[in-house]
């Protein structure tokens, strides 16, 4: 039954990149839809705390125990999930209209759902896991969807290697979790606290956990990549980088907040690290007049309210936050839709050139208004309920929060200012100037583009006016979920005249103030730039490229592009394996026994004597000459030494490769000069001694060592009775090793072939030019 | 005879290798060559040297008889001497075209391949950081 909807989801992923683009929105739309269904159908079991689970994903033998389970905290997820998706899936089929490749982002966009829908309802820390990086990838496909533009890959790309370096993160947290409770099980895991909490390295885990989700969820000072993900169209915008995937890192603290509630670590990280990230949000959001990155930064800033309120704990908190998720989904999904409206009816998204659209844009006005009122928290809309409740829960910690009250004042006043400029400002009075870069006067947007925002906008309204219904169905088996047991909160839109409502009132007005100061507050904090100039930003910058540079060192150090150099590297590795290994194995020993020097050695000095000539010449022909001076007593040795066969084989050879080598040597119009320094011969002859000792040493030690001589045995008494043949080494190439030899002639011919192909291709000296006959011709 | 042995050999490696290290191409042939008959001459005297008779199993008899050359190891170095010499046969041609080519046989210069140093992770690096601007 769980199950269902991911699979459904991703059978739609298919349909849609297959068909058509129009009929590829129909599909994701119905998709959506149906998937909602099924988890509407759930909604009245797991309110009365029947919790569906499902197996999915085990894997026995890597001791994965899979599965999916369906409580209250993800239900609330699966249904924005779901229902904010088939609304932003309709809103991209009228936003893309025009953009022949849209059921790519379409497709996309259900893949993201899957892996979303999975990851919240997933029972297992590695199919979470899974399900987070696939979230990852989606996004970093969605937010390069506009390939084309360096600005958005570069976006992209900063995207997956913050969320996806804080996937490594968590993934170490979740293993260290797993190993201290003996299951990979999340639920099991919650059950096992005692054993989690004892383990040594409990704290470690948790702070990686924390580390992995606040990336995920842009927490300071990993806010950076979510603003500059505002490069994605804006239908990826409104759901991925607001209402859901941003989430998930919340998802997961509160998951794993009846883990780790009682811990003062814990709660601190949570409740300083979400308000430093609230005002972060706030303060940067004044810095901002594109519309998207207005919004961007007002959602760091609700990411950063969520995480605090999980951080301190008690039942209020937990309601409030659950509360305000909800909320937070409703408006800014409706926000971001509604901004796309704008940029694409007047052709420009930047606040500062926008005024009066209310004339022209009614319907879009009426959206905006009433999202706007729920993000400013003013009754009798839901984001009303969640503030009061944040305030109450702060109220209630008593002294220990004087700060924390502060701080909240301050976001929420800025809060309520941007929610007006992003309302009354825009929409109201007349318009400004005409914007320019519009083919036809603004205008709403088609049907399509309207549905959402509106939807969202009501829920907000009817949300706020019956909040007790939203408590009850919705936030009292989430809150049960992040607390572990029942919380006796009552959602009420009125609670009478208190501190509360005082500090609401002040907030309003507080943040009407700003509103006023906003104009000439905006391009003040912009030439601040400082921020520009330091900050996690920068510092994402300068890593990035120092690990470019880090990789392009080591590249051109390995990879110098030098053959000399190889060599070296070659030969220098095998001398110093060989000399190595000897000196392991007990020094070097030098052969006994065997059969003493006589007159052959005199052909020692002949070969000294070649090999210097080798070595000394001044050309290469004089080189040339000098190698066939020692392959020539090389051939004597053979003869010497009980090897005819051997020698008269060498004998042509060696007459073919001097007067091969010579006749291509003449072709070369060249002096063949050595051309390295003295310094360099000297370097290079040290090189060579080094490995000539090492390998005659090897050879030292093989000699010492025992000969074991069976298999020449076995052949010299078998050539005759078995293959019919006296000369023993004939018998053993045609005869015993006779496929060996086959090859042999077989790689002979390959080479030839090769050699006439290289000789007849008559390739100009000019690389460009296309060669006038074929290889062979 | 093994001290004989384990003279030429290491010499033909050393003189092989230094030929390897040199920047002209025909040398670096040359150590090629080289480096293969001292291997040979290794093989030879792994197999223990000493006997000048070749191991011919000699009329009314039927194996060989105990003092002969070890035939095993010439069977070896056969294939290594005809497959080397196919071998240098082709990277000689390699030169000849890479000298029709380039009209050099410095191995330095030869950089088409592989420029020096500068992979394309180079002009990734050196890119300007991501702006507002650029992201809005």
């Amino acid at each position: 039954m769980l199950a269902l909807p991911i699979l459904g989801v991703g059978i739609a992923a298919v349909l849609a990149s297959l068909a058509r683009p129009r009929i590829a929105s129909v599909v994701g739309v119905i998709a959506a839809l149906a998937a909602l269904t099924v988890y509407l159908t759930q909604v009245s079991s797991v309110a009365e705390g029947l919790i569906p689970t499902a197996a999915f994903g085990a894997v026995p033998a890597l001791g994965i125990a899979g599965g999916l389970r369906l409580d209250g905290l993800s239900l609330v997820f699966v249904l924005l999930i779901t229902g904010i998706g088939a609304l932003i899936l309709l809103f991209a089929e009228g936003y893309l209209a025009d953009d022949p490749k849209r059921k790519r982002l379409v497709a996309m966009l259900l893949v993201f759902m899957l892996a979303m829908l999975g990851a919240v309802t997933a029972d297992d820390v590695i199919v979470l896991f899974v399900f987070w990086e696939l979230t990852s990838l989606t996004s970093f496909l969605l937010v390069g969807y506009k390939h084309e533009r360096e600005a958005s890959r570069r976006a992209a790309l900063q995207a997956l290697l913050v969320t996806g370096g804080g996937g490594l993160v968590l993934l170490a947290g979740l293993i260290l979790l797993t190993m201290a409770a003996g299951t990979t099980s999340l639920s099991g895991i919650i059950a096992a606290q005692s054993a989690v909490l004892a383990d040594p390295l409990a704290s470690v885990a948790m702070v990686l956990i924390i580390l992995g989700c606040f990336t995920k969820s842009a927490q300071v000072p990993f806010h950076f990549w979510l603003p500059n993900a505002m490069a994605a169209p804006t239908p990826v915008s409104a759901y991925l980088h607001s209402a859901t995937m941003v989430k998930l890192g919340v998802y997961l603290l509160a998951r794993l907040n009846p883990l780790y509630q009682e811990e003062a670590l814990w709660q601190a990280l949570l409740s300083y690290g979400g308000i430093a990230t609230a005002l972060t949000g706030v303060c940067l959001a004044f810095r901002e007049t594109d519309l998207k990155r207005v919004l961007a930064y007002t959602t760091v800033t609700a990411l950063g309210t969520l995480v605090m309120l999980i951080g301190i704990a008690p039942d209020l908190s937990i309601t409030a936050a659950m509360t305000f998720l909800v909320v937070h989904a409703f408006y800014k999904a409706a926000l971001f839709m509604i901004a796309g409206a704008i940029d694409h009816a007047a052709g420009t998204r930047d606040a500062s050139q926008l005024r009066g659209l209310g004339q022209v844009m009614p319907v879009t006005a009426l959206a905006a208004g009433l999202a706007a009122f729920s993000m400013a928290g003013l009754p009798p809309f839901v984001g009303f309920v969640a503030k009061e409740l944040i305030y109450e829960a702060k109220l209630e910690m008593g002294s220990a929060a004087t700060g924390l009250i502060v701080a909240g004042f301050l976001v929420n006043a800025a809060t309520v200012a941007i929610a007006v400029v992003l309302s009354w400002r825009l929409f109201a009075g007349r318009q400004l100037v005409a914007p320019s870069g519009a083919a036809s006067p603004p205008h709403d947007p088609p049907l399509s583009m309207m549905v959402g925002p509106v939807v969202l906008a009501c829920l907000g309204l009817m949300a706020g006016t019956l909040p007790t219904v939203l408590g009850a169905v919705l936030i009292d088996p989430a809150v049960t979920a992040v607390l572990g047991r029942p919380a006796d909160v009552t959602l009420k839109l009125w609670h009478g005249f208190n501190a509360v409502l005082a500090l609401s009132a002040a907030t309003v007005a507080v943040g009407i103030v700003l509103y006023l100061l906003w104009e000439r507050l905006v391009p003040r904090l912009k030439a601040v730039s400082l921020l520009d100039r330091f900050g996690p930003s920068v510092g994402y910058e300068h890593w990035l490229a120092a690990t470019l540079r880090l990789a392009t060192r080591t590249t051109t150090t390995i990879q110098h592009g030098s053959l000399t150099g190889y060599v070296r590297t070659l030969v220098l590795v095998m001398a110093v394996a060989c000399l190595g290994m000897l000196i392991l194995r007990g020094g070097v020993a030098w052969p006994q026994g065997g059969a003493s020097l006589d007159a052959r050695a005199g052909l020692g000095g002949l070969m000294l004597i070649g090999l210097g000539g080798t070595v000394l010449a001044r050309t290469a022909l004089q080189a040339v000459l000098a190698m066939g001076l020692v392959g020539f007593t090389t051939a004597l040795v053979f003869l010497m030494f009980g090897a005819p066969d051997v020698a008269f084989t060498q004998f042509v050879v060696e007459t073919l490769l001097v007067v091969i080598l010579t006749t291509a040597l003449m072709r070369l119009p060249i002096q063949g000069r050595d051309g390295r320094s003295r310094q360099q011969k000297l370097g290079d002859a040290g090189v060579a001694l080094l490995c000539g000792v090492a390998v005659a040493a090897v050879l030292a030690a093989v000699l010492a060592s025992p000969f074991d001589p069976r298999l020449s045995v076995w052949f010299g008494a078998e050539s005759l009775p078995a293959a019919h043949g006296r000369n023993v080494v004939n018998v053993i190439l045609v005869d015993f090793r006779a496929l060996d030899t086959l090859g042999e002639i077989t790689v002979l011919a390959i080479a030839a072939f090769a050699v006439v192909a290289l000789l007849r291709s008559n390739r100009p000296a000019d690389p460009a030019a296309p060669s006038p006959q074929g290889p062979l011709a | 005879m093994d001290g004989l042995f384990i003279v030429m050999v290491g010499a033909l490696v050393a003189a092989a290798v230094y030929l390897l290290l040199a920047r002209d191409l025909p040398r670096v042939l040359i150590g090629f060559v080289l480096l293969g008959t001292g291997v040979n001459l290794a093989i030879l005297a792994a197999g223990r040297v000493g006997a000048m008779v070749p191991p011919l199993v000699p009329p009314g008899s039927s194996a060989l008889p105990d003092v002969v050359a070890n035939p095993l190891p010439q069977a070896l170095i056969l294939t290594a001497i005809v497959i080397g010499f196919g071998l240098t046969a082709f990277a000689l041609m390699l030169v000849v075209k890479v000298y029709a080519r380039f009209r050099t046989v410095a191995a330095d210069d030869l950089t088409e391949a592989e420029g020096a140093a500068t992979p394309a992770a180079a002009t990734l690096a050196s890119q300007t950081p991501l702006t507002r601007q650029e992201a809005a």
